[in-house]
Order: C-alpha cells, then sequence, then structure tokens
C-alpha cells in the first residue's frame, strides 16, 4: 500500500515534528515517530478491507491536505456555540486551544481540565501514564495519524472519588480556508476509581465552507465503579470530513456511556471501542444519525468483552433522506475470559427517500461458552399508518411527520442520563429536523413495508 | 341542511369495489348505527369519512355540513370536526399522550380562528375527562397507546374524542375486544358526549354495544350495500335471526 502525496505527509510531519509540544520527551517523540511510520506502512483504508467495506475513504486519500494555521475568533464569533451550565468550557479553534474563548473557573476540586499541550509540557509524567496506551495505531490508519501529530486536545482528570455534576464541554471550530486543512485533536480522559464524569465534545464550522479533515482521537479512561458519559456532536458543513476514535478503557464495575448525534459533516466516521477489561462492567453505546443530501455517516462499533459478568448496550437510530449513505458496523468480541457476558446490539433505521441507503452489519466473535449476545436491525419508513392516525386528530402532514420523526429521534435522546446534555441534544436535533426534507409531504402514499432482521446468536 | 349526506357511495380499495352504492343522512344529535358481517364494508366506510387516501371514491358524493368532505385531507376534516374512533388504535413510542392530544386540540382551535390552550388551560379539562373514562393519568404520561391493553386503547380513542368534541363522531367496533365492563366504561363516555349538536356513527359487528349507547337508527350494511334501515328494534331482529335474513329481502335504506 502506498501513501499518495507521501512527500507532502513527509514534509508535513517533519515541520509539525520540529515545533511540537514535548518534542524532547523520549516516550512522546518515540510515539508520534512509529505511528507515523505505521501510517505510512499502511496508509488509507480502502473498500477492500472488512472495517472499510461500507465507506470509501479515497476523497481523503486523494487531497493533500496542510494542518490548519492559527486563526483568531472573537466572543461574538463563537457566540452561538455558548452553552450554559457547563462545569468547564474549552474552545479549540484550528485544532488550537483557545484560552480566550475558554472557560475554566468553576472546576470543583479534584477536576482537572487543561489542553493537553499544556498538560504535555508541566506534568508530562501525568500524560505519560495513559497517553497513546489504548487507541490501536495499528490497526487503525486514522489513529496512526491521529497519534503521528499529537499536538493539542483537551486533558481532563477526575481524582478518586470526585462526582462532577454538569459536563465537561468541549468545542472544536474549524475556519474557512483557501486550500485543504487538517487537524488531529487528541483527548485524553481519565476518571479515577468511583469518579462520575460527562464530557461532551461538539465539532463545528465557523464561517463558510473549505475541504477540512478533523481526525479526532479520544482516550477515556474509567477507573473501578467510575460512572462516566461521553457526548458526540458532529456537526460540521458539508465539505468536511470527520474521523472519530473514542477508545474507552473500563476498570472494574465501571459504568460508561458512549452518545453520539452525527447531524453535519461530508463524510463521518466515528469509531467506538470500548475495553471491558474488568468484572462486571456496563457499557452502552447510544448513536443517532440523521443524513441528508450526499452525505456518508459511519458508525463503526468495536465492543471488546474481556473480563466476566459485563453488559454492554449499543442502540442506534438513523434517518437518511435524498441520497444519504448511513452505515451501522457492529463488532462484539468476546474473549475467551468473558464467561457471562452480556451484549446486545440494535440498529432501526427510517429511509425517507428512494435513494437512501444503509448498510448494517453485525459481527459477532464469541471465544466464551457462556454468554448471551444478541443483535436486531430494523428499515423501514415513516408508518403510514402512524401518519394517517395522527392526522386524523387534526395535525398537519408536515407535523405529523415531523413528531413521527422527533419520536424516532427521542429513543436515543432519551437514553442520555445528563439533563443538561439530554436537553442540549434535544434542541439540536429538533432544530435540525425542522429543516429536513424529510417532514415535507411526499408524493404518493408513504410505504408501510418494514423488514426486519432478527437474529440470536 | 343535514350534517353528513353520502349519495350513492362507491369506493375501490386495491382495485376491489368495497362500498356498491351508499346512501345515507344523518342530522345532528342523532345516533346511527352501522351493522353488517365482516367483509361488509362498515370500516372502509368509516376510514372513507376519516378521508384515509388509500380508498378510491369511484362513484357519488359526501357533504358535511354542506362541504365537500371528500375535497378534505384527514386533518381538515377533523378540524372541521369528523372524529374517527380507530378499530385497531396505532402505538407510536416516542410521542407522549398528553404532548400529543394537546398539540392536536391546538391544531384544530387554530383552524376554527381560537387561541391556543397552553398547559394550565389544558390540564384541569383534561383531568376531568379522564375521570370520566376511569383512566389512571399515569397511563398519559406514558407514550401514545404503547403497552397500552386492548381496553386501554379503546378508551383513550373515547379519552380523545372527549376532548375533540367533535361534530360527528364515528366509533369503528369501539366494542371488540372489551369485556363487560370496559365495555360498560367506554359506553358511558360516549352517552356523556351524545348532545343535540353531535351526530354519531357506530360501526358495530354486534348488537351487544347497543344495549349500552342506543341507536335512534341501525342500517344493516351487507356486501357493501345498505340493506335495511330502521329503528333500533333491528338490531335485537338481527341478533335473533343473524345477518343471513337480511340478504333475501333487500329494502331500500332511509335517506
Amino acid at each position: 500500500m502506498t501513501v499518495a502525496h507521501i512527500d507532502s505527509w513527509l514534509e508535513n510531519y517533519t515541520e509539525f515534528e520540529k515545533r511540537a509540544a514535548g518534542r524532547t520527551l523520549t516516550w512522546l517523540h518515540r510515539l508520534r515517530e512509529d505511528a507515523f511510520a505505521r501510517f505510512c506502512d499502511v496508509g488509507f483504508p480502502t473498500t477492500r478491507d472488512e472495517d472499510w467495506r461500507f465507506t470509501n475513504v479515497s476523497a481523503i486519500a486523494r487531497t493533500m491536505f496542510r494542518p490548519a494555521g492559527a486563526a483568531k475568533l472573537s466572543a461574538g464569533d463563537t457566540a452561538a456555540w455558548r452553552v450554559d451550565d457547563m462545569a468547564a468550557t474549552l474552545v479549540f479553534v484550528n485544532g488550537r486551544f483557545d484560552a480566550e474563548l475558554s472557560q475554566l473557573d468553576n472546576l470543583p476540586k479534584g477536576v482537572t481540565v487543561a489542553s493537553l499541550r499544556e498538560r504535555i509540557v508541566s506534568h508530562p509524567e501525568e500524560v505519560e501514564k495513559h497517553l497513546g496506551r489504548y487507541a490501536d495505531t495499528q490497526r487503525d490508519p486514522f489513529c496512526a495519524l491521529n497519534t503521528a501529530f499529537i499536538g493539542d486536545g483537551a486533558y481532563v482528570h477526575v481524582a478518586r472519588g470526585v462526582v462532577v455534576e454538569a459536563p465537561v464541554y468541549l468545542l472544536y471550530l474549524s475556519t474557512k480556508e483557501d486550500a485543504p486543512t487538517m487537524t488531529h485533536p487528541r483527548n485524553l480522559i481519565v476518571a479515577e476509581d468511583e469518579a462520575q464524569l460527562a464530557v461532551i465534545e461538539d465539532y463545528a464550522s465557523v464561517g463558510g465552507e473549505s475541504v477540512v479533515l478533523s481526525n479526532a482521537v479520544t482516550e477515556l479512561v474509567a477507573g473501578e465503579s467510575t460512572v462516566a458519559q461521553h457526548y458526540l456532536i458532529e456537526r460540521e458543513h458539508l465539505k468536511a470530513f470527520n474521523v472519530q476514535t473514542l477508545r474507552i478503557q473500563q476498570g472494574r464495575s465501571a459504568n460508561v456511556a458512549s452518545h453520539s448525534v452525527l447531524l453535519g459533516g461530508g463524510l463521518v466516521r466515528n469509531n467506538v471501542h470500548p475495553v471491558l477489561a474488568g468484572e462486571g462492567g456496563e457499557c452502552l453505546i447510544n448513536g443517532l444519525f440523521l443524513g441528508t443530501g450526499t452525505q456518508h455517516l459511519d458508525n463503526y462499533m468495536h465492543v471488546e468483552h474481556a473480563a466476566p459478568h459485563c453488559g454492554s448496550r449499543q442502540f442506534y437510530n438513523g434517518i437518511l433522506e435524498g441520497q444519504a449513505h448511513g452505515v451501522f458496523h457492529g463488532r462484539i468480541v468476546v474473549h475467551k475470559a468473558a464467561q457471562k457476558t452480556d451484549a446486545k446490539q440494535t440498529n432501526r433505521n427510517l429511509l425517507l427517500s428512494d435513494d437512501a441507503q444503509i448498510d448494517t452489519k453485525p459481527q459477532l466473535e464469541i471465544y466464551a461458552d457462556d454468554v448471551k449476545c444478541t443483535h436486531g436491525a430494523t428499515i423501514g419508513q415513516i408508518e403510514e399508518n402512524a401518519l394517517f392516525y395522527l392526522r386524523s386528530r387534526g395535525l398537519s402532514e408536515a407535523d405529523a411527520r415531523k413528531l413521527l420523526l422527533m419520536a424516532f429521534a427521542e429513543e436515543c435522546v432519551e437514553r442520555m442520563h445528563s439533563s443538561v446534555a439530554r436537553e442540549y441534544m434535544q434542541r439540536l436535533v429538533g432544530e435540525h429536523l425542522l429543516f429536513s426534507e424529510g417532514i415535507a409531504p411526499q408524493d404518493g402514499p408513504a410505504l408501510i413495508e418494514e423488514r426486519t432482521l432478527e437474529e440470536v446468536g | 341542511m343535514s350534517l353528513l349526506e353520502i349519495k350513492n357511495l362507491h369506493v375501490n380499495v386495491g382495485g376491489n369495489e368495497i362500498l356498491k352504492g351508499i346512501d345515507l343522512t344523518v342530522n345532528a344529535g342523532e345516533v346511527h348505527s352501522i351493522m353488517g358481517p365482516n367483509g361488509s364494508g362498515k370500516s372502509t366506510l368509516a376510514q372513507v369519512l376519516a378521508r384515509r387516501d388509500a380508498y378510491e371514491v369511484t362513484e357519488g358524493s359526501i357533504l358535511f355540513e354542506g362541504k365537500d368532505l371528500l375535497e378534505m385531507k384527514p386533518e381538515e376534516a377533523a378540524c372541521e370536526g369528523v372524529f374517527l374512533a380507530f378499530q385497531y388504535p396505532v402505538e407510536i413510542p416516542g410521542i407522549g399522550n398528553t404532548y400529543f392530544l394537546r398539540s392536536a386540540l391546538n391544531a384544530q382551535r387554530k383552524h376554527r380562528g381560537l387561541d391556543e390552550m397552553d398547559a394550565m388551560d389544558f390540564l384541569p379539562m383534561f383531568r376531568e375527562k379522564l375521570k370520566l373514562l376511569e383512566m389512571d393519568d399515569k397511563l398519559m404520561n406514558r407514550s401514545l397507546n404503547e403497552g397500552f391493553s386492548g381496553g386501554e386503547k379503546k378508551r383513550n380513542e373515547i379519552l380523545q374524542m372527549a376532548v375533540l368534541e367533535p361534530k360527528l363522531a364515528i366509533l369503528d367496533e369501539t366494542d371488540s375486544g372489551l369485556d363487560i365492563d370496559a365495555l360498560r366504561i367506554v359506553a358511558g363516555g360516549v352517552n356523556s358526549l351524545r348532545s343535540p349538536e353531535r351526530a354519531m356513527l357506530v360501526v358495530t359487528h354486534y348488537q351487544r354495544l347497543l344495549n349500552y349507547i342506543v341507536p335512534d337508527f341501525v342500517h344493516v350494511l351487507v356486501d357493501g350495500r345498505i340493506v335495511r334501515s330502521g329503528g333500533k328494534e333491528l338490531a335485537l331482529e338481527l341478533e335473533e335471526k343473524g345477518y343471513g335474513w337480511t340478504e333475501h329481502e333487500p329494502v331500500g335504506a332511509r335517506a
């Protein structure tokens, strides 16, 4: 496999490395070097790769990206993304932490929130303990690329037993540029034993459309009996490529949830990879993706059960219209030691147009003998019966459609524990659906047909 | 002017003619029962009146308060005052009962040029109606009909009717699947809504419901035609003799 524009990548990397934070730290230097070498070895994946069968990233491979330059935004520019009631807000503009736009004054005791770049310099030993230990640079070239370009991102640490009530809000903004640019946000979130934490990552664009690649990796480490929730919102413009990897490392009896809402981005790949490494862990992976136009939204799960008595739940709801293409790829691996595993995945989809497409693929690999794993997927349209029922009570067709789509989306939103995060998501999804084509009455009666693929393995 | 005037109504479903020339006039204040064997076209008539578009009207007319009902969308018919209590109420996860009902009421009020009702005004009225149908308000916090028993679903239909206060209420086999207690409650709810301004069309297979909701007129629908019309005693006669006898001696419907 050769990498297109290898010279350009090499130049990008060399330039970056010269000025990278902590370049004198041997471990970090080696981490970047090895990751870059790995990326050069394997290059970008193709659809011949089983993990990438439904998502063609050749448009990313073909593009010559440059690291996004610094940009200055005013509080006015970012007012639209201001969220109240957060424990802390970190704003990144073109991948760089912006202290002026951020808000870190109200943190409770025992909680550290900082830019990763700063933390690498000020407390390298803390960062070294976890950074790069979990994300899989061998298997995933995008993770390798991100690791090679580790520069900035969020660092969140919650001490043992500390409960953070409000979410920590991380906002990543990219600005309009003349040539294609890339950022590689890298986040490290560590919640020690018996801590409680919620983090929201929000990806958005500001000031017009230009080709960008946001290639983010988050390592979330949850200690014993820790409760952690991670929220992702993707709402960049349609020229954006967004590749996300959330790698979760769960300790004994930890309870972790990943909630994602994909609204924007032209080509989005969201990898969620929890490893349930301690007994009695619970993991919820909850996702909603709303695709329109030619959007491509790929949800890739890789749930690893490595210890006994753990439970995992995957729920993904998709609404696709226009020529949008959705993917649900739910891989569950149950290791030999992981007896009494209880894993379940459900993917429900509404296709609102003839050209919308969904590929849904369960993949169970079970090496233990006493486990319960189930998966199911449905693909359907707005039910004509339900639509008629609502209209027969006086709701207009547009209102009835909106209500049904909201209800379908609500199934996912309702699973979000943090009321602040849930209300925020509810508002975003509501606004998004309000402008969706799917609400407009369509020609001819809607189809009632629903295919159900249900299997118990 | 009659509230509802159906003339020579012919309806096709999937290429088959189901209704073959129905004539029926309903005035405000009257309760009419449409009885008939399975497959006679009772539910088709109910659905056409609620303006379901899967039904193709090939001939005839329906006037509602002098307006052409066949020109109306389902929501327009609802806003004009037509209400159908469904034979099979639809379960819709994710839409709260109370929220939905208030939205529907407000859509209708808007159509009539009335102010929207906020939660403060809506709730006391809503609680009264819940009491009328002996319904637990916990049910109302749940999703629309989701996980409701058959009886709860039927009661919910009548509850919606009580809140929306239609001019013409069509009850499509509201009695089917109800035990005697539920039947009494549902009938009690329906009877409390009888008024000189409101008409009802009670579609049923059995005479049982008509012991509780006593109709002014009974029409027997067989094979897409009204073969006999009469007073409430006709229902008893049917119960005794079965539908078979009507087929041999057709009598013109009351027009």
